[in-house]
């Protein structure tokens, strides 16, 4: 019997495994080695190279800058939506006069493609003729600005449409655990006269800690995989500026077609997730109060 | 069950409390939000308008401006928007029903049988939470060019058809699967098939509801993988046929972008609005376990 039953379980397991093994893991080892290969170029085969590639990164300018802009475009949307996110689940989940107006302002640019949010806010920026100048216009007499054009801005100009279509989303998920939270807590905190401030950051805020590793793991997950944008409002440019590190890894391999030296950046995108995820983990773990 | 007795109590208790609560805190909290929601709302609604009015008031903003359809037309005519939209409706389709099948068939083996290397398994799957398809395009597209199979809209649905996600999501349902149904249905001599179809399936319909929603929407608005992989009308799904489009910067009317990126997100966006709580239902289903 018990024999059978493992007989079953790989049965029911194999066909998922088979896929998931040909798209996940296999590529993923397969990077590792691609890695320390050249580029095959027409019949000439890819060769080992060893960690040429790998100098090549340290010496590579343009992975420097796309590092340091990954970076600031993951300081710049991970806090600011994950609190964004928090004020407006408390929002919406009081008893306020048109909360489930403002539920689905807040939620509605999370159903958008991540490219028609780009096409809507491109318009938003066009110099002298977008919203943002008409408003520095009309209302300062300010002249036209060129958000996207300039290296100093571009940066800000995209971090912004990120936010605005992830807060929505982390919303949802602060809802579901504010949900959760009994109400005899309130009840209590009521009864010794505690201020609503004070309930919510003595249990309400301890309360949701795990809910905020969930979403923290997720923005910095999507704080590498959301590149759609760069491709309708500005290509990367002006000289890289707005170019993230999946993006340099699309374009070095499909623009390019260096695969070699596309295969060291994805490793390095996945040594820095993996760091990244163990660490949250740590962080969190001694702030966590689990139930 | 219990979230429903949880919700009732709560909206008794803030009904009680809120009679005392038209204080300065409230009038500051309520202004907050709707400050917040109309930031958020404006940029969708901007696109709204110049999408419905002629291109002479894509900045000129009076009440009693003309409604037209006519940006909606130009677009429709200026690319093979009905074929992307049949292959979006085809690769989504294909996606969801892979899905449903494998991540079924896996989550049952890992919620009810015991076998070798299950935890070991359980963890490499758990794995694609971190290391998605998404990031592993190069590799992914040696594989796909290997099979024979670039450019067409199997290949974009490939990479994502075995869901880590999915699996997890499922298993964690099927978990909550009491054992003596299992017992008694085994006792009748249900075959394991048919113990899954029969009763582990039923039992996890509010998750395949959210599951679906997710998936739906995450692969209709997907971009990177399908815009590398396809090369041609035919294949092409709705968000490259978009940016395709809105590359042809030849003086195309920004009304008329804005009629197509509506037009793209369009049904999502219709039925966001119609089924929104099962949409925030859903997705916070999906999230919390």
């Amino acid at each position: 019997m018990a024999k059978r039953e493992w007989i079953y379980g790989w049965l029911f397991l194999s066909p998922a495994l088979i896929f998931l093994f040909t798209f996940t893991h296999y590529p993923a080892v397969n990077t590792i080695i691609s890695s320390f290969f050249s580029t095959p170029k027409g019949r000439r085969p890819a060769k080992f190279i060893g960690p040429e590639n790998y100098q090549a990164l340290i010496e590579d300018e343009v992975f420097w800058t796309v590092l340091e802009n990954n970076f600031w475009f993951a300081v710049g949307t991970i806090p600011t939506s994950i609190l964004l996110a928090l004020a407006m689940a408390l929002w919406v989940n009081s008893q306020l006069k048109g909360r489930t107006l403002a539920r689905m302002a807040y939620f509605a640019p999370t159903v958008l493609p991540l490219i028609a949010v780009a096409n809507i806010w491109l318009f938003f920026y066009t110099p002298g003729f977008g919203l943002i100048d008409q408003l520095r216009g009309g209302l300062f007499n300010l002249p036209a600005s060129n958000l996207l054009g300039n290296p100093d801005t571009v940066l800000a100009a995209m971090i912004v449409v990120a936010i605005w279509k992830e807060a929505g989303f982390f919303m949802i998920f602060y809802l579901a655990a504010l949900q959760s939270i009994p109400p005899v807590l309130k009840e209590a905190a009521d009864v010794e006269g505690a201020s609503n401030f004070y309930y919510l950051r003595r249990i309400v805020i301890p309360l949701l800690m795990p809910t905020t590793l969930f979403i923290s793991v997720n923005a910095v997950i999507n704080s590498f995989r959301l590149v759609d944008h760069i491709f309708v409002m500005t290509d990367g440019g002006p000289n890289n500026a707005s170019s993230l590190l999946l993006f340099y890894i699309y374009e070095t391999a499909f623009q390019y077609w260096q695969t070699g030296y596309a295969a060291t950046l994805t490793v390095v995108m996945l040594i820095l997730l993996s760091i990244l995820a163990i660490g949250q983990f740590f962080l969190f773990d001694r702030k966590i109060h689990y139930r | 069950m219990t979230e429903t007795t949880v919700n009732t109590v709560n909206k008794k208790n803030l009904g009680r409390r809120f009679e005392f609560k038209f204080d300065f805190d409230t009038v500051l909290n309520t202004f907050a939000m709707w400050l917040l929601a109309f930031l958020w709302a404006l940029p969708l609604l901007y696109a709204i308008w110049t999408a419905f009015h002629p291109a002479a008031y894509e900045t000129r903003f009076e009440l009693f401006a003309p409604l037209t359809l006519d940006n909606f037309v130009k677009a429709w005519n200026a690319a093979p928007f009905a074929r992307y939209f049949l292959n979006t409706f085809l690769l989504v389709t294909l996606i969801l029903t892979s899905q449903f099948v494998l991540c079924t068939l896996a989550a049952f083996a890992f919620a009810r049988f015991k076998f070798p290397g299950r935890n070991i398994l359980f963890t490499l799957v758990l794995l694609q939470l971190l290391v998605m398809p998404d990031i592993l395009i190069v590799e992914n597209y040696k594989t796909i060019r290997q099979l024979g199979l670039v450019d067409t809209i199997v290949a974009i649905g490939l990479p994502y058809i075995a869901s880590g996600f999915g699996i997890f999501l499922l298993r964690q349902t099927f978990m909550t699967v009491p054992s003596e149904l299992d017992d008694a249905a085994r006792v009748e001599g249900v075959s394991f098939l048919g113990l899954l179809l029969k009763v582990y399936v039923p039992l996890a319909k509010p998750t395949y509801l959210a599951y679906g929603l997710v998936s739906v929407s995450h692969h209709w608005n997907n971009f990177l993988w399908p815009l590398i992989i396809t090369n041609s009308v035919e294949t092409r799904p709705v968000t490259v046929g978009l940016s395709v489009f809105a590359a042809i910067d030849a003086g195309v009317e920004w009304s008329v972008i804005n009629a197509a990126t509506l037009m793209t997100s369009g049904p999502l966006l219709i039925a966001f609005l119609l089924f929104q709580r099962q949409f925030v239902q859903s997705f916070m289903r999906a999230g919390i376990r």
